[in-house]
C-alpha cells in the first residue's frame, strides 16, 4: 500500500490504542494549522446549527451574501409549525460599507423584517468582517428592540474568533438572555428541558414523546422546533438534559449557576444510551416510583419490538468495521456502542472538537489498534480506512464522497441524514442505514480499497 | 407552503436581501482552480470559510473537493495573516505536494489589508516555493461581485502569472471556459475535436469534479489545464473567451501580457449561441465545419419544429448567472417561448446592458433585475403577481417551484438535489437537446398531470 504521511504537526492529534504504549495525551482544543485540509468549521457555523431551529425567530445574518447564502436551509431541523428559519437573510455588505460600517443598513433591514414578519424574536448574527469594521450591532439591536418591542439579540460569532465551539457558546449566551424572560407558571415540578437536540428528521419529537410517556413535562427544547415562548420559560423546569455536549453543556452550566438547574448528559443513540437517558430521568425524581416504572415500561415495549428487528442486520454485519469522524467526541461514545451491538467493530474514531476528557474516555471504550483523531483532514481519513480496513465511514457532508470513492459504506451522522437516528426507532434506521450502504450490490462493481475487481 | 411568507406586493428595500440568488466571490475561485490539474485551492481567511465552500462544492458535484485554509485565528486578524499564510503555503508543499497552490482572499484578509502579491512574492523570496512549483492567487473580497466574479478573478489570475510569450507561435486556439459544468467543458473538447481545431481549454474541472469510483482517494485527479498547457497559452493564435462576466477578463489579461487577439462569445447555450461558437471557431482555425456537426444540428433543429406548438407561448421565469442567463434567454426566445422574469444577483452594468438589449429587441416587456436585492424573494414576487408556465434555476427555485405549484428545470449552480449537470452537457447542439427535451418534458408531464380525462392524451 501507498505510504501516506500525517501532516507534521498534526502527530500529537492522532494516537493509536496500543497496550504497554504510554497514556494518552492527545492534543486538541487547539485552532487548526495553517495549511491544513481542515474538516472543521468556523464559529459563525457553529452559532448558525445551534439557533437555526428556532422556528418563530428571525435569523439575520449581517455580512457579505456567502454566510448566508451557504446556510440557508442547510440543516434538516424541522417544524412543526412555523418556518421563519427556513428563510435566507442578508444585509450582503459591500465595499462601501465595509468602508463607512454596516449600521444603517442592519439597522434598515431589521425594521423591514420585523415589520414584515412579526417575528418573535431576532437573532443577529455578525459575521468576520463586522468584527473588523467595528459596527456596533449591540446599539443596534438595543435600539431595535426599544422601536419594535421583540428580544433582539446579537451573536457575536465573528468567524476567526475560535473554533466551531466558541459559535455554540456565544449562540448559548443569545439563549440565555431570553431564558428566565416568560413565566414559569403552571409548570409541573417534575419537567425537564431538552438541551442538545435539534430536531433533525423529527428526533426531538420521538424523544419529547418518550419523556411524556413518563409523565415528564418537557418546557423547552433547545433547540429543535424551537420556539422563543418556550425558550423564555426554560427555567421553569427542574432538570436539564443535555445531548451533544459540546453545543450546551457551557448552556446547561449557566442555567445551574443562575436557576439552580442541575443538567445530566445523556445520547439517545442506540438502544443502551437511550434507555439510560430515560433511566437518568426517572432517577432524578425518586420519590415519584411511577415515573421510573413508566421509563422501564417504555424501554421494555420499545426493545422488544426492535430486538428481533436488529437481528438480521447483526447477521450481515458481525465482523464488519467502521471508522467515524463526526463533529462532538460525545457521539462517537454512542456510535461505538450502537455499532457494537449490531456486530461491528470500531477502527477509527474521531470528532472535529472533542476534548481531553472526551479522548480519554474515547481511549477507554476503544479496542486494540483502533487509530483516535482529532481535527482530521481527508488524507488522513483514507490513510487509516485503507490501513484498517474499515468497511463503513460515519461522517459528514464533506466524508461521504471520499467512503464512496474508496468504495465503503457511508452514514451520514451529521446535518444530512434523512430519517431519524435518535430514540429508539431510530437506531433501527441506523443499522438499516448501515446494513443498506455496508452490503449494497454496488460493491461488488467497484474496485474496493484501492484493490482492483 | 413554506414561502408563504412571501408577500405580494414588491416595495424597495433598503439593503436587505431575502433569499439571495446569488453567493460571495471565493466559492468562484476555488471552483475555477478545481480546474487546473494538480492544484490545491486554498482559501486566505476564516476555516468557515473553505468548509462552506467544499460543503457546496461536494454537495452539487457529489465529489470530494479538496481546499487549505490559513485558518484565521484572532491573533491573525490583528496582525495581519502573512504568518499563516506563508506557514500554509510550507504546510501544503511538504504535505499535500501539488504542483500549485491558488490561493483567494476573502472579506476578512482584504479588509485587514493582506496584500496576496507581496506575500507570494516573499514566499518566493524565503525559499518556499519549491523548484518548478507555483503559487498564484486572486483577490475575492466576498463584498463585491459575486461567485461569478471570483470565479473571473481566478481565471484572470491563472491568464496573468502563467502565460508566457516564447514569440514562437503555436497552431491552437485558447477557449477560456465561463462557469460552465464539466460535462460542458467535455462538450466543448468534443466539438473542438470534432472540428480538428488543437486548443486549450481552461480552466477544465472534467475528469476533476466528476471522476470515476477507482476504490482510491485521489488528491488531484487527472483532468484539469496542466501548467504546460497554461504556459503555452501565451502563444496561442487567438483566445475565444466564452462569456464575458466570467472569461472575458482573462481573455483582457492574456492579451495585454502576450498580445494574443481575442473574441468574446456566449457560452454556447442553445441554437444561436453554438452557432455562433462553431462559426467563430471554424473562421478563426479556418476550418470547414464537418457534416457530423451540422447533421448534429439539423437533429436539433428537427425536435424544435416537431414540437413547435408545445413551446409557443410559454411563460417561464429565470435566475441564475450572466453568462447563462444571456444564452438561455435567447435559446427561449428562438423556441418562441416567453421569459418573463429574469433575476440575478450577480451585479455589473455590462450584463444589464446586454440583457437589456437582447429584452428590448425581442421581449421589452420581460421584468429583468440584477445585483443587490435582485434575489429570489423579488423572483417570487415577480411571479406572484403575474404567473408563469415553467421556472428555471438553481436548486433553491424548488421552493418557489412548490409555492406556487409550477413546472420546474434545474439550471445553474448549484444544484443539490438531483445529478445530471456533471455528465450531461447543457452546451453545444446536443447539450441545447438536452435542454429542449427536459423543458418539453417539464411541460407535458404538468400537461398530463392537469389533463381532464377526455382531455387526456396519448400521442403528444
Amino acid at each position: 500500500m501507498e505510504q501516506i504521511t500525517i501532516l507534521e504537526g498534526r502527530q500529537k492529534q492522532i494516537f493509536e490504542k496500543k497496550t504497554g504504549v504510554e497514556q494518552l495525551d492527545i492534543s486538541c482544543d487547539t485552532s487548526s494549522l495553517s495549511g491544513s485540509v481542515s474538516q472543521r468549521a468556523c464559529v459563525f457555523c457553529g452559532s448558525r446549527v445551534v439557533l437555526y431551529p428556532v422556528a418563530d425567530a428571525l435569523h439575520l445574518v449581517h455580512g457579505p451574501i456567502g454566510c448566508a447564502a451557504y446556510t440557508w436551509d442547510i440543516r434538516g431541523a424541522v417544524s412543526s409549525g412555523p418556518e421563519l428559519h427556513r428563510l435566507s437573510f442578508s444585509t450582503d455588505l459591500q465595499e462601501m460599507d465595509v468602508i463607512y460600517g454596516g449600521e444603517k443598513k442592519l439597522y434598515h433591514s431589521l425594521i423591514e423584517l420585523i415589520e414584515q414578519y412579526k417575528p418573535k424574536a431576532a437573532f443577529i448574527y455578525s459575521t468576520c468582517i463586522v468584527g473588523l469594521i467595528g459596527d456596533d450591532i449591540e446599539a443596534v439591536c438595543r435600539k431595535v428592540a426599544k422601536e419594535t418591542g421583540i428580544p433582539v439579540l446579537p451573536v457575536h460569532s465573528e468567524g476567526f474568533k475560535g473554533t466551531k465551539k466558541d459559535g455554540y457558546k456565544a449562540a448559548c449566551h443569545a439563549l440565555m438572555k431570553l431564558i428566565g424572560t416568560g413565566s414559569t407558571e403552571n409548570i409541573s415540578k417534575y419537567s425537564i428541558n431538552i438541551l442538545g437536540e435539534f430536531n433533525l428528521a423529527g428526533e426531538a419529537w420521538i424523544i419529547r414523546k418518550y419523556y411524556e410517556k413518563m409523565g415528564i413535562e418537557v418546557v423547552s427544547t433547545l433547540t429543535g422546533d424551537g420556539r422563543i415562548d418556550a425558550v423564555r420559560r426554560a427555567h421553569g423546569a427542574s432538570l436539564n438534559v443535555v445531548q451533544c455536549s459540546g453545543s450546551m453543556t457551557w448552556l446547561a452550566k449557566e442555567m445551574e449557576q443562575k436557576y439552580g438547574i442541575p443538567y445530566i448528559r445523556v445520547s439517545y443513540f442506540g438502544i443502551e444510551d437511550m434507555s439510560k437517558s430515560l433511566y437518568d430521568v426517572a432517577k432524578h425524581f425518586p420519590e415519584r416510583t411511577d415515573i421510573m416504572e413508566a421509563a422501564k415500561q417504555v424501554v421494555s415495549e420499545e426493545v422488544k419490538e426492535l430486538y428481533p428487528s436488529l437481528q438480521k442486520f447483526k447477521k450481515a454485519l458481525t465482523g464488519k468495521k467502521a471508522a467515524i469522524y463526526v463533529g462532538g467526541a460525545f457521539k462517537t461514545f454512542s456510535l461505538i456502542k450502537a455499532l457494537r451491538s449490531i456486530g461491528m467493530s470500531v477502527v477509527l474514531a474521531g470528532s472535529q472538537t472533542g476534548n481531553k476528557d472526551d479522548y480519554a474516555r474515547l481511549k477507554e471504550m476503544c479496542d486494540e489498534g483502533t487509530v483516535i483523531v482529532d481535527d482530521s483532514n481527508p488524507v488522513e481519513l483514507s490513510k487509516f480506512i485503507l490501513e484498517k480496513e474499515a468497511d463503513l465511514l460515519i461522517g459528514g457532508v464533506k466524508e461521504r464522497p471520499i467512503a464512496f470513492k474508496l468504495g465503503i459504506g457511508f452514514c451520514d451522522h451529521n446535518h444530512e441524514r434523512k430519517i431519524p437516528l435518535a430514540g429508539f426507532v431510530g437506531m433501527y434506521n441506523f443499522a438499516l442505514e448501515v446494513y443498506q450502504s455496508v452490503m449494497s450490490p454496488v460493491w461488488q462493481f467497484a474496485p474496493r480499497k484501492g484493490v482492483k475487481i | 407552503m413554506l414561502l408563504r411568507h412571501t408577500s405580494k406586493e414588491v416595495k424597495e428595500r433598503e439593503g436587505l436581501t431575502i433569499n439571495p440568488a446569488k453567493t460571495c466571490q471565493p466559492i468562484g475561485a476555488m471552483y475555477a482552480a478545481l480546474g487546473i490539474h494538480g492544484c490545491l485551492p486554498h482559501s486566505h481567511g476564516s476555516q468557515g470559510c473553505c468548509s462552506y465552500h467544499r460543503s457546496t462544492l461536494t454537495r452539487h458535484y457529489k465529489e470530494p473537493v479538496m481546499a487549505a485554509t490559513s485558518s484565521f485565528t484572532e491573533g491573525a486578524s490583528v496582525f495581519g495573516g502573512q504568518a499563516n499564510l506563508l506557514a500554509a503555503i510550507e504546510t501544503i508543499f511538504s504535505v499535500y505536494e501539488p504542483d500549485i497552490i491558488a490561493v483567494h482572499s476573502t472579506c476578512l484578509s482584504e479588509t485587514i489589508g493582506d496584500d496576496l502579491q507581496q506575500i507570494t512574492r516573499k514566499a518566493r523570496d524565503d525559499g518556499k516555493i519549491p523548484e518548478g512549483k507555483h503559487v498564484i492567487f486572486a483577490s475575492t473580497p466576498s463584498f463585491i461581485g459575486s461567485h461569478v466574479t471570483g470565479y473571473s478573478n481566478m481565471l484572470t489570475g491563472i491568464a496573468e502569472q502563467f502565460a508566457v510569450s516564447t514569440g514562437a507561435k503555436k497552431n491552437q486556439i485558447n477557449i477560456i471556459a465561463g462557469w460552465m459544468e464539466p460535462s460542458d467543458m467535455r462538450e466543448i473538447k468534443l466539438l473542438s475535436k470534432k472540428l480538428g481545431i488543437k486548443i486549450v481549454l481552461f480552466p477544465d474541472t472534467s475528469d476533476v469534479l466528476d471522476a470515476p469510483q477507482t476504490g482510491k482517494h485521489v488528491f488531484y485527479p487527472k483532468g484539469g489545464t496542466t501548467v504546460s498547457e497554461l504556459q503555452s497559452t501565451g502563444d496561442s493564435l487567438f483566445s475565444l473567451a466564452l462569456g464575458s462576466i466570467s472569461a472575458e477578463p482573462a481573455a483582457i489579461a492574456l492579451e495585454k501580457k502576450c498580445k494574443v487577439g481575442f473574441e468574446t462569445l456566449d457560452i454556447p447555450i442553445g441554437l444561436t449561441a453554438t452557432d455562433r461558437f462553431i462559426m467563430k471557431m471554424s473562421e478563426v482555425a479556418n476550418v470547414s465545419v464537418p457534416d457530423e456537426i451540422t447533421e448534429e444540428r439539423g437533429r436539433l433543429v428537427d425536435v424544435m419544429a416537431d414540437m413547435e406548438q408545445y413551446f409557443y407561448g410559454k411563460r417561464v421565469a429565470l435566475f441564475g448567472d450572466p453568462d447563462q442567463l444571456l444564452p438561455l434567454t435567447e435559446f427561449l426566445l428562438d423556441l418562441n417561448m416567453k421569459p418573463v422574469h429574469i433575476v440575478s444577483g450577480t451585479p455589473g452594468q455590462r450584463f444589464e446592458k446586454q440583457m437589456r438589449q437582447l429584452l428590448d429587441q425581442r421581449s421589452p416587456e420581460t421584468n429583468f433585475r440584477n445585483g443587490l436585492q435582485a434575489d429570489m424573494f423579488l423572483l417570487h414576487q415577480w411571479m406572484k403577481n403575474d404567473p408563469v408556465d415553467l421556472l428555471i434555476g438553481n436548486t433553491y427555485g424548488k421552493y418557489m417551484a412548490r409555492d406556487e405549484d409550477v413546472p420546474f428545470i434545474r439550471f445553474g449552480f448549484p444544484i443539490l438535489d438531483r445529478i445530471g449537470h456533471s455528465y450531461f452537457p447543457n452546451v453545444g447542439y446536443s447539450g441545447s437537446l438536452r435542454l429542449v427535451e427536459k423543458i418539453l418534458s417539464a411541460l407535458m408531464d404538468r400537461q398530463d398531470r392537469d389533463a381532464l380525462e377526455e382531455k387526456f392524451e396519448l400521442v403528444m
